[in-house]
């Protein structure tokens, strides 16, 4: 099916030709999912009225519900979104603040502080891509009386972009400009054409403070401001008690600005301890409604889940386990650095040996025996939005096959059983951070890789060592001084664009950019810049998608980066609690909506 | 006794400042990043960080951070925690009663379990009471605290659901509830913590007592006819105390450290937790300030003990 035959149906059930379940039907038989295809039509504008992101709320007045509890095994340690370092602040949050619009788990907008979502169809959107109109709610109050309008919403931009303020929101307010309409209207304006406008405003980025509290303390006295650490926001609850690292306490907010919610009287978010005592504290004692994050094994969660109390929740998003064969040479020192962007890798410049690297990933094993639920195999980089994830990849795990890639490419076993080639032997390090999953996948790749007389020496690292930026240290993550690494990335946003950054040229991590630089195993494609370059400007959704799953398929195609396994996020909660969860958004992106079924 | 306080206080102050230079060129050769969520997170850009760490002073040399820290502290600052943007004292403050309560407590406790027992047994030797104390404090103090804690859970949470293992510093309750929900989840933390001390203090005082109780003294306490109570506790113990003194005040400043693994299984918001998480999450002024404060009151508590041997044995004088 080409992009014409595409636009044709869009267009037929667009005018009411053709229902959507037809439409459905007919992609289906040409391999698109049902989600995809559902999320083509949304994208294109053809979705039904309603939404069907974000279940029903059913309790029918406000309050009533006692109280709802939370643990969480990292606790918030302070309470301002523009310093949230770590979702569990950016959740502390987010208990507060709220943005104009947040993530559904299906990956579409929910207006939240906003009127309506921008669109085309509603003006929002201007044609040329480069600004979008948001109308705000009327009739919101913050916690303290005050009314939230435009100025609030103009503040926060001026707080974000602040250097002197140095938030980590930065990234999103820098290169926009924000004007004031009228008292209930915004307007953002980007520099160039932008398909992705839903940044600044939106999701855990996006909340908004009060100006009022706010402005006294824009630059380098922020961290003197009172409303810090006694946030006064929008939300369903407002502010009670807070002691970083451990308790947030927070109460119904009788003023809020939507109908019936919230349901629960008070609110308390519980910090400290271990997933798995966690998990134990709703799964089997019911003493908490819901526990975040349970890095547990999926064994023990089926354990828990058995005793009838509560169920694991398990919400797909962006984030994955993958390794990446370095391109460069991380073995040559050029004034001072290794793995120099530009070089090239002795053995993995050769596309046999990436392919056989691939081919001994058994990622079946991986998911049954190491991460379970909390893991399923992949073979895409870019799994979600359903828009966005690639039919083409497949996944196979053949020893039989990778030896018979690197026989025919001329690697041949010494005595030592290694494969070598003109001096270069195929004995790599193959480094990740201290956690026992990834040391067992090592441990399952290692078994696999010496059948087909690959060598690889594993080494891992203290994860505080292995994430970190200092520049000092040859360990880390962005120096990539090794053959092979592996870790977790996760995905901000609904949209990939920032995701997918990660592998163009311009990006490369070295000496020249004190090793930030986003592309760290420093491959370089013209196609994939090139690629990337149109979707920044391509103001068409699905060329947009069609685009990306290219550039997943490059990279993917490349074997310089192995998808192992997807890494949703994996919570518990008691069987009648009623949440709303997302993985493009915080775990308490729509607190307000939560309750608990009687 | 003036004289000898002022200077054990004068020679405290090199101490402190050398022990106060070993922590922070420690933690300064330490490595990691506060900031090092920031570094895998594609929406924050790098300049952010560098500003960050620019406006914490982070980017310094070592020595000038120091210096800064010093002159901070010598004026009641104990510094800006890196990862929660407030003052240190602050965070500290927050945890204190609830670290005072749970250690303060478990330290009653093990003092009320080890001098009745240790002494008793020790006037009774090779008995079966003896006996029975030494098992029970062999076990005691062989077996960690985090596998105490952890059976303690199974049990009483978990199979018998009669205690709380979540510890909650705020319970929204008022009156004898109030005392009832502190009280239920307080005895397993405190249970853990004083049983393992007091097994090790019963150990202690048991032998303490033994060597004082065959004095000569004693026996003629006893030739002169006196009441065995009082021979043991005008007589055994009062000498017995000296080390058990050397012993328990030493062990008081870990009152104000906390115990960070037993905070840690059952989310204990003291200061051992504090610590734990600004040591993971590399937050350098949260752990200086509660590791130097944990060695002033070390070398306060060493000056206090040394003070009350000349109470319990006036033949010691200072000079």
């Amino acid at each position: 099916m080409t992009e014409d035959d595409l636009r044709r149906l869009i267009a037929r059930v667009k005018s009411g030709r053709l229902s959507r379940r037809g439409f459905v039907k007919r992609v289906a038989a040409v391999g698109l999912t049902a989600p995809m295809a559902t999320q083509i039509l949304a994208i294109a504008g053809a979705a039904p009225a309603a939404s069907q992101s974000v279940p029903t709320y059913r309790p029918t007045r406000r309050g009533g519900g006692g109280s709802l509890k939370i643990l969480y095994w990292q606790a918030a340690t302070l309470l301002n979104p523009h310093f949230a370092t770590g979702t569990t602040n950016q959740d502390g949050s987010r208990v507060f603040y709220e943005p104009l619009a947040g993530w559904a788990g299906d990956g579409t907008l929910h207006a939240i502080l906003a009127a309506e979502i921008p669109s085309i169809e509603n003006g929002g959107l201007a044609a040329d891509g480069k600004s979008v109109t948001w109308k705000l709610k009327r009739g919101v109050r913050w916690h303290d009386g005050q009314p939230f309008t435009a100025d609030d919403v103009v503040f926060n931009w001026e707080y974000a972009r602040n250097p002197a303020t140095a938030t980590v929101t930065s990234g999103s307010y820098r290169d926009v400009k924000v004007v004031k309409v009228d008292d209930f209207t915004v307007r953002v304006e980007f520099q160039q054409a932008s398909p992705f406008w839903a940044d600044a405003f939106v999701g855990s980025q996006g909340m908004i403070i009060p100006k009022h509290l706010f402005q006294a303390h824009n630059g380098a006295n922020s961290r003197d401001a009172p409303a810090n650490l006694r946030p006064v926001g929008t939300s369903a609850y407002r502010f009670v008690s807070f002691t970083p690292g451990d308790t947030i306490r927070a109460e119904l907010n009788p003023n809020y600005h939507m109908d019936n919610r919230p349901y629960f009287d008070t609110l308390e978010i519980k910090g400290g301890g271990d997933a798995t005592s966690a998990a134990r504290a709703v799964m089997q004692t019911a003493d908490y409604d819901y526990a975040w994050n349970l890095a547990v094994e999926d064994e023990i969660l089926k354990r828990l889940e058995a005793v009838g109390r509560g169920k694991v929740n398990i919400v797909e998003g962006g984030g994955i386990e993958f390794m990446m064969l370095n391109a460069a040479d991380p073995t040559t020192e050029v004034d001072g650095e290794r793995a120099v962007p530009g070089s090239r890798h002795p053995a993995f410049s050769d596309p046999a040996v990436r392919q056989a690297m691939a081919l001994l990933v058994d990622r079946n094993s991986l998911e049954q025996f190491i991460y379970g639920r909390g893991g399923p195999a992949v073979a895409n980089f870019l799994l979600n939005p359903p828009r966005f994830r690639s039919p083409n990849m497949r996944w196979e795990f053949n020893v039989q096959k990778a030896n018979e890639v690197l026989d025919a490419a001329g690697w041949v076993r010494g005595r030592d059983n290694i494969r070598a080639k003109n001096g270069v032997r195929l004995r790599f390090v193959y480094q990740t951070s201290v956690n026992t999953p990834r040391q067992r996948t090592q441990a399952i790749i290692k078994q696999a890789a010496t059948r087909a007389g690959i060598d690889l020496e594993l080494k891992s690292v203290t994860a505080s060592v292995f994430f970190s930026s200092d520049v000092a240290n040859p360990d880390t993550f962005t120096k990539f001084y090794a053959d092979v690494q592996m870790y977790t990335t996760t995905m901000p946003q609904a949209d990939p664009q920032r995701f997918m950054n990660q592998f163009v040229s311009w990006e490369m991590s070295g000496k020249a950019n004190n090793w930030q630089g986003r592309n760290i195993v420093r491959w370089k494609s013209d196609e994939y810049d090139a690629a990337f370059r149109a979707a920044e400007g391509e103001l068409d959704p699905i060329k947009r998608a069609a685009l990306f799953i290219q550039m997943n398929d490059l990279v993917v195609g490349s074997n310089h980066v192995i998808p192992l396994v997807g890494r949703p996020t994996v919570s518990g909660s008691l069987n009648n609690l009623r949440h709303v969860l997302s993985g493009w958004d915080n775990t308490l992106w729509l607190l307000g909506d939560w309750y608990r079924e009687t | 006794m003036t004289q000898y306080l002022i200077r054990r206080l004068l020679i405290a102050i090199p101490s402190l400042l050398g022990i106060s230079v070993v922590l922070f060129t420690v933690l300064a050769l330490a490595p990691g990043d506060p900031f090092e969520e920031l570094a895998t997170n594609p929406a924050v850009p790098p300049e952010v960080r560098a500003a960050l760490r620019a406006s914490l002073g982070i980017d310094d040399p070592v020595h000038i951070r120091y210096f800064r820290w010093l002159a901070a502290m010598l004026q009641g600052n104990w510094g800006f925690s890196f990862v929660s943007r407030v003052d240190v004292d602050q965070l500290i403050l927050q945890r204190l009663p609830t670290t005072l309560l749970v250690i303060g407590a478990s330290q009653i406790l093990a003092l009320a379990i080890a001098l009745p027992i240790g002494v008793y047994a020790a006037t009774r030797p090779y008995s079966i009471f003896d006996q029975i104390a030494n098992t029970l404090a062999f076990i005691g103090f062989s077996l960690p605290t985090f596998f105490t804690g952890l059976l303690m859970i199974l049990l009483f949470s978990i199979y018998l659901d009669w205690l709380p293992f979540v510890y909650r510093a705020n319970i929204e309750a008022t009156g004898w509830r109030f005392y009832w929900e502190h009280l239920r989840q307080t005895i397993m933390p405190v249970l853990v913590l004083g049983l393992f001390q007091g097994a090790a203090w019963t150990r202690f005082v048991r032998s303490a007592v033994l060597d004082v109780i065959r004095l000569d003294h004693v026996t003629t306490a006893r030739a002169k006819g006196l009441p065995e109570g009082r021979i043991t506790i005008r007589h055994v113990v009062r000498n017995a105390m000296i080390p058990v003194v050397t012993l328990v005040a030493l062990q008081m400043p870990a009152v104000f450290g906390g115990a960070i693994v037993t905070e840690q299984i059952f989310r204990v918001p003291g200061i051992g937790s504090l610590l734990i998480t600004a040591v993971l999450a590399n937050d350098t002024p949260v752990i200086m300030a509660v590791t130097f404060v944990f060695a002033c009151l070390v070398i306060f508590f060493n000056l206090l003990a040394d003070v009350l041997y000349g109470w319990l044995d006036p033949r010691i004088s200072y000079r």
